[in-house]
Order: C-alpha cells, then structure tokens, then sequence
C-alpha cells in the first residue's frame, strides 16, 4: 500500500495547486479587506475572520502572475502558519483530493521565476498535475519583499 | 496535595515574602529599635527554614537556620542591627532567593556553596558590639518571646489550654522558661516535661495555622495570569461585538432592540473596567525592590541615599508595570551612581550629606505620572552640549542655538553615551536612549528636567492599559484609521476661504499658524502614498481641510485627513510580523461595522515624515537616511555593548548580558590561585582578559601601560565574573542580523554594527573556556 496524502485544491490562473489540508485551517469566500499602504503589493489587506485579523496575500501576486480582473473576486484559503493564520488569495477552490505518494516528483529543472522557491514539487494525477505549494516560503517571502520595497 | 503541589506553594509563599523581607530589612536598617519589623523578618525566615526542613532541602534550611539565630539575638537585644549585619542578612536571602529559583527550575537547591555565607553569618552573630540599641529596651519586657512575636492569631499554649491538654500554669512555666532563654518552642518544652503529648501539639499547630490563614485568605485569592489574560481577551471581544450591536440598533427604529443594546452598552463598560481592574497593580510592587536597590548601589560607591516615595498605591495594568519595571530600575540606580554626589561634595556645597531620591506617581487626564526626583548635582549643559558634537550628533552651529532643554534632550539620543560616560562617574545618559524607546514603546513618553546644581527630574507620562484604548477614528483617501488618543492635542477644521488661504508654504513644506505658531502639516494620504478621496485634496482646491493636532515626542505636527469621526473605545490587535517592518502601524482593530481599521503609530509616522527627523536620526554621521533606518528596522533591534579588542578590533556583547561597568585600577588587582581577581561588592571576583582568553596568549604588555582595567561585570546566579576589555567604546542599539560562526571558542558569531564588522562575544562560552584552561594549567603545574 502506497502512502497517500490529502490535498486541499486550487486554481491559479490555469494551473492547479495543491496545499496539505493538514495546513489549512478554512477556505472562506471573499471578503472585505483593508487596504495596508506602504506594504508590498502581495500584501493585499487584513480581513476580520471573526474577531480574527488576518493577513491575505495575492498568490498570483506572489508568483508574478497578471493581476485578476475587477468582476474576478479572489477566494480564501486560509492556513495556518507560525506566526497566526494567513489567507492566501486564489481564484477558485477545488476538491480535497488524496494524492499517491508514488506519483510525486521534484519541480523540474526548468521551473522560472518565482514558482521555483515556492512550489514543492509536482503530483502526476490521472487529469493533470498538481503542484504543491511551499505554504512557509510564501509567507516568509512576503516577508523578504517586505524589506525590499523598503 | 501532591508533592510538587506542596512545593509550588512553598515557592510561591516563599517568594512573596522574599520580596517583603528586602523592604523590612531595608526598614529596620533605618529604625532598629522596631520590634514589629523584626518580628515579622524573624517570623518569615523562621517559616521558611521549618518548611525547607519538611520538605527536606537541607541546604536552604541550614542557611535560615544561621540566619534565624541571629534574628533571635537580634530580637532578644543581645545584638543591635549593623550595616554589616544588614549586609549579612540581605546575601541571605539573595542565597534563599538562588536556591528557590533552583528549586523552581530543576527541583533542587543546585550545588551550593554556602559555608562562606554560614560563616559570616556566624561570625556577625558573635561580634561584640557595644552601641547602645537605639531603643533602649524597658524594663518591664520580660515576656521577650511572646510579645516579639505578634503572631496574629490565638497562641500555641492557649489552644492547648483551651482544648483541656494543658494547664494554664504549665503554659506559663514554659513561657517563662522560653524568656530564661531556652530557645525551644513552647510546644516542645511542654513535650518534654510530659505534660502533653506530641500529637497533641501538632493538633494544636494546625488550628493556630488555620486561625492565622483565615483572615487573609478570605477576602483574595490567587490567580494564574494567563487566566487574566484570557478573560481580557474574551472582554476585548465583547467591547468589539457591544460595539457593532450598538451601531446596528442605531440605524434601526426598534425600540426595545435600542433599549436592550443601550443596557449592554452600559453593562459592558461596567464589566471592562471590572476586568481591567483585577489585571490592576499598584505601582508600589516595583517600587519595593527600589530600597533595597539604592542601598546597594549607595553603599557602593560611597554615598548615602534616602528614598522617599509618593503614591505607591497608584494602579498600572500588569503587562505595563512589566514593561516599565527595567526602565525605572535603571533611572533609579542611575540617579544613584550619577545624580547624587558624594557626601564630602554635598557638605561642601552646604546640603545634607545624606542625598534624596523622590518617587512619585499619580493619575492624570487617564495616564498615569511617574517623576523620579534626585537632589544631586544636576545635568551639566556645557559638558552635554561638547559631547554632542564631538560625536556628531549635532553641529557646532545647531549646539550654540540649543536652549537648555533642547540640551537636555540630548541625553536622550542614540549613541550619546560614551566611553568615559559608562565607566565613569561623571555623567548621566548611559543607556537613556533605551530608556526613552521602552518607555515609547508601551506608548509613554519621557522627559528630564535638571536644575544645575540642585535637582534632575525624570517625567514619564504611561498610559493605565494597553489593550483597549480610545482612539480617534480619520478617514483618508477612502480608509478608515485610529488614532491613539493619548497622541492626541486638538482639531482644528477650516472652511471656505480659510481652507484656501490658511496652509501657506514654507519652501515647499506647508504649515499652519496656530495661535501664532507655525504647525508643520503633514498629509496623511501622501505619507501613505494613497490617492485622496476621488479629487486632489490640494489645499487650495479643497472645500475644507481637517488638521488633527498631534504630539510625537514634545514636537506638535498637524496631520491632514480627509475626515474625523468621532473617538471609539477600539480594541488594540497586533498586526503580523510581516506588516511590523513598516513602522507607521501601531496595530489594527474591528469597527463597530466588522471591518479591520489600521490603528496609526504616531511617532513612526513623525519620523516618516522626517517632523522629529532631526533630533531622533541616529546620528549625522549616518547618511542613509530614512531608507536605512525603516530598513534596519526590519530586524530585530537590539542594545550592544561595544568594546575595543587589540589594536583595532571591535566586539560587542549583549546588553542584557552586563550587570555593570566598572573601572578598577591596576593595584586593586589581587592574585587568587593563579587566577587574577578583585574584591567586589564584598566578593571576591575573578577578572579574564577577554583579549588573552579569546587569543590564548599573554599580551602583558599592552596592558601593563594602562593604569586602570575596564571591567564588564557579568552575574550569573550569584556568582560574578569581570571581563576585562582594552577599551569601552559605546552602548547602540541596532538592528543587525549575525552570522554565525564556529570553531572560535567564546565568539558567537559577526554582525555589521556601526557600518563596521564586529565580533559577537559569547560570555558563557568564554567563562567556561577559561575555566576550563585555568583547569588545565593547574593539571599541568
């Protein structure tokens, strides 16, 4: 028996991204956010997930993807990180899948750009492939870009 | 009960009145003829000593119990109270207070060496003195034990006689006995002659104990802090949903639904200053260690202090009192060490020899006042204001315009203390700079006033809590933000054609007169790079213009937003880390309508907008400017002690890690062993060379030129060590991130401080490497 792990599923622009559930705490639809001036664009505002302040990142923001449209509003995924929950912001929520561990690989060489420190590898599912995102580097990251528009 | 129960509860009584028996000591110093005190030092270590005894930490009991006969000799008026008994009894319960931290750490006393303490101990006890008690005893005290010892309560022989186990005569003849001088208790003298039985006494003990622990313990009782915490955190939640009921029930016309949340508008406010009251703690818990701090320090450098303190009863929140416990601490030992002069130069300027430290604290407009007074020479300007601009933090020109209390402020800055000044005894300003940010942080301020020759006065103004705060609520370019109000002075609103003609330009800067003084304006929108609501709010072209007048630092600025709203009780949030790096938030906080406000940090948005720039900038010498500043502070800051390693090296050490720097000249340097030592604070204290234990060579030469050492003193669990450097440099707090090194012994690791590489020493490292080669050069002899 191969060891399998469940997935929490979503869509980036075309691409399809997956996030151990064990991380995420909820996935929520829109919300209101305010606005942070003079932080990095990825930061796009703090929501009130009841009581709670939250930070939202934009994760086509993060990887260099062109911004979503007015009428596309983001959802919510929000995960748990060390430093309190964040939410990342994505265009769609798939299903929870449970993925085989036999079909993992490392991201290919010739992954660009930012996707190479943030995606962990790849899942080669029946339809197609799912990446995993490295949850810790998207926040910590943001973090970097913090200090440089600084 | 469980073992480890009993034990928590004994750490925790033990510790309570540890805290007490300073301050008694201290008392009784001042006023040794009263026996109360006395009998309630004598009562605390004797508890203490019988409980280590049950408990079995012989070691803790064998120095109370030294430490108790001479309590008894004291009580009985064989011996009359010293300094240098005082001085006895305080390293004692420094040794109590060591071995409770142990016990509480890892379950036992640790490997103590106390047989030095015993001695001394003892040998105080055995000193003759012949100074007449000060209060002489009368003579119609011959009822020593009992009455020395008010317990409250009902005593040990009436419970027995009471209970029909003993006579009243026999009660009597054992108290009369007791004052003869046999130092048993009552309960075993009567043992002993039979006349109850053992059980019995303890019986009888019990029901004292029980009679005595009523009365207080009714009307307290002890909560976990965490506790506390939680509560607020659920009343912080509460405030927050009052607040959206109450918006909601506003833009309705149901009647009851207005009544009923206008009740728990009413009853949520009662209940938020019920919770904040029980996180309430009188300011006098920090204050009570001061006594005891000001004699050390005194009876350190020479000099005598009186304390005097004023409104100890004042309430702070407890994560405030935390916050400002080291801050005080330092401005009081400071006062000590720098502000009062010595008695030979108080005589001869005609004071008192003995010098006066003021505490005073009280309530005011919703803050609280702490002022820390001392009678001592004063700030000296000149010396000030040349100091400055020796290290460039002003220029010759700005010096020669400063008013004096543009001087005075220079104390404040980063990197003003120096060399001279922290070993010395010259000035003041060692470690203000740390001072003052604290203080900042917790959203205090503070500020000295000294009169030459008479008086230096440190202000601070602290506010009572931090987690709900009222704030004003501006909107500018569409967002909501909250303003503490504590930062708060006035609003000043003008229309039509004041709004035009009003903000004039000063070279480009606009500025507002207000009552005939230029008020520097800064933009909100344009500090926060955000567009201004739909049309440029342009002063010329705007309809009005809202100026809220602020405070940053003792500078006023006026800060123009689009709209003011009205001022809300608004629960501070902390914003993750991420957002921290941007000093201009101070928080964030849920509006009555569920959305998330940015709560504005003042004196980070001063500074951005360069109002403070000139005085608060580290330093001309520092040209990156604002970018490197908000970039540093993306770290981490963090206060150094930099020293000079051979030639040109620079090391830094944690502040957090120096007790104290001292000067000790060459001939007070004693040889113990092979070992390099002084006589410190009555202590004997090895010195190493942090140059030859890093370098693993003799470099006497080099230092043999020097007449005096600088020393760091570092403490750690009793035991001090001094670190002898080439030369102390400076004390900066900096952001830096280090990298870590290995394969030197005693070096953490380097890090950029000051533009310039510097070594981070490893205190606990070097000691035990030195430790450890003095080990073998002894293996090798």
């Amino acid at each position: 028996m191969a060891k399998t792990q469940q997935f929490c599923t979503f869509f980036l622009q075309d691409q399809f991204f997956g996030v151990p559930v064990q991380q995420v705490q909820e996935v929520i639809r829109y919300q209101e956010m305010t606005r942070v001036p003079l932080v990095p664009s990825v930061i796009r505002g703090l929501i009130n997930l009841r009581g709670q302040i939250v930070m939202a990142l934009d994760l086509r923001r993060r990887f260099g993807m062109e911004d979503r449209t007015d009428s596309q509003l983001p959802m919510n995924v929000v995960v748990r990180t060390d430093d309190g929950a964040v939410s990342f912001l994505v265009d769609e929520i798939g299903d929870v899948l449970e993925a085989d561990e036999e079909h993992f690989e490392p991201p290919p060489e010739t992954l660009k750009g930012q996707a190479r420190e943030l995606v962990r590898g790849v899942y080669k599912l029946e339809q197609r492939l799912m990446l995993v995102l490295d949850t810790s580097r998207a926040v910590a990251s943001a973090d970097d870009g913090v200090r440089k528009v600084n | 009960m469980s073992d480890a129960e009993i034990v928590k509860e004994f750490l925790v009584e033990s510790y309570e009145n540890l805290d007490r028996l300073d301050q008694e000591l201290i008392a009784l110093e001042k006023d040794p003829g009263n026996r109360e005190t006395l009998a309630s030092i004598f009562r605390t270590i004797h508890t203490i000593k019988g409980t280590s005894g049950f408990l079995a930490f012989n070691q803790l009991e064998a120095v109370t119990h030294v430490g108790e006969n001479l309590l008894a000799r004291l009580r009985d008026r064989q011996l009359t109270l010293t300094p240098a008994i005082t001085t006895a009894l305080l390293s004692m319960v420094d040794a109590v207070r060591q071995m409770l931290g142990s016990i509480e750490d890892v379950g036992n006393e640790g490997e103590r060496h106390d047989q030095e303490l015993i001695v001394t101990l003892t040998r105080v006890m055995q000193t003759k003195n012949d100074t007449n008690p000060t209060a002489a005893p009368s003579p119609a005290q011959p009822e020593s034990r009992q009455n020395a010892l008010p317990e409250p309560g009902p005593k040990l022989g009436d419970i027995l006689v009471s209970k029909g186990k003993a006579d009243a005569s026999d009660v009597t003849a054992a108290v009369d006995r007791q004052s003869e001088g046999d130092p048993r208790h009552v309960g075993e003298i009567l043992v002993e002659k039979g006349v109850v039985q053992p059980r019995d006494v303890v019986d009888a003990l019990n029901a004292q104990q029980q009679a005595r622990g009523q009365s207080a313990s009714d009307s307290t009782i002890r909560v976990d802090v965490a506790q506390l915490d939680r509560m607020m955190n659920g009343m912080s939640e509460l405030v927050l949903l009052r607040n959206q009921i109450v918006q909601y029930s506003n833009s309705t016309d149901d009647s009851e639904l207005l009544g009923t949340s206008q009740r728990l508008n009413l009853l949520t406010t009662e209940l938020q200053e019920g919770v904040m009251k029980t996180r309430m703690q009188p300011i006098g818990n920090i204050w009570s260690k001061f006594p005891r701090t000001v004699r050390d320090v005194a009876l350190g450098c020479g000099k005598q202090v009186r304390i005097e303190m004023e409104g100890k009863e004042t309430e702070l929140d407890k994560t405030i009192i935390e916050a400002i416990k080291d801050p005080l601490t330092h401005l009081v030992r400071n006062a000590v060490d720098h502000g009062i002069e010595s008695p030979e130069v108080r005589r001869a300027v005609g004071k008192n020899p003995e010098g006066l430290l003021f505490l005073r604290a009280f309530h005011e407009g919703g803050q609280v006042n702490i002022e820390i007074m001392d009678d001592g020479g004063g700030l000296e300007f000149e010396k000030i204001r040349n100091k400055a601009i020796q290290k460039a933090l002003i220029s010759a020109d700005q010096a020669a315009r400063m008013t004096e209390r543009e001087i005075t402020k220079l104390i404040f800055l980063p990197g003003f203390s120096t060399a001279e000044k922290v070993t010395s005894v010259s000035g003041r300003g060692v470690g203000m700079d740390v001072v003052r940010t604290n203080i900042e942080k917790i959203g205090g301020i503070v500020d000295v006033q000294s009169k030459p020759g008479q008086s230096t006065t440190v202000r601070m103004k602290i506010p009572l809590t931090l987690a709900i705060i009222p704030a004003l609520i501006v909107a500018s370019g569409g967002d909501r933000y909250a303003i503490p109000q504590v930062s708060l002075l006035e609003l000043v609103r003008l229309e039509g054609e004041q709004a035009r003609k009003g903000i004039e330009q000063v070279n480009g800067a606009p500025v507002y007169r207000l009552r005939e003084r230029l008020l520097p304006l800064v933009y909100l929108n344009r500090e926060l790079k955000v567009d201004a609501k739909g049309q440029d709010a342009e002063a010329g072209e705007a309809q009005s213009v809202n100026i809220v007048v602020l405070r940053a630092d003792d500078r006023q600025f006026g800060l123009v937003v689009d709209e003011i709203n009205d001022t809300e009780e608004i629960v501070v949030k902390p914003l993750s880390k991420q957002l921290k790096t941007v000093n201009t938030y101070a928080g964030a906080t849920i509006m009555g309508d569920g959305k998330v406000a940015l709560i504005l940090d003042v004196m980070g948005l001063a500074q951005r907008a360069n109002v403070v720039s000139e005085v608060r900038d580290r330093s001309l010498s520092e040209e990156g400017g604002e970018e490197a500043q908000v970039a540093a502070s993306g770290n981490q800051r963090k206060a150094v002690l930099l020293f000079q390693y051979g030639e040109s090296g620079r090391m830094a050490v944690d502040l957090g890690l120096v007790a104290r720097l001292e000067e000790f000249s060459r001939n007070t340097v004693e040889i113990a062993g092979d070992q390099e030592v002084v006589q410190y604070r009555g202590q004997i204290m090895p010195l190493i060379r942090v140059s030859e234990a890093l370098e693993g060579r003799y470099r006497k030469a080099a230092e043999s030129e020097q007449e005096s050492l600088q020393v760091v003193v570092y403490s750690d669990k009793g035991r001090s060590v001094g670190l002898v450097v080439d030369r102390i440099l400076d004390i900066v707090e900096e952001s830096f991130v280090m990298q870590r090194q290995t394969g030197r012994n005693g070096i953490l690791g380097s890090a950029v401080i000051q533009k310039r590489v510097t070594d981070i020493l490893d205190v606990p490292g070097l000691i035990a490497a030195a430790d450890q080669s003095q080990l073998l050069a002894r293996a090798q002899a």
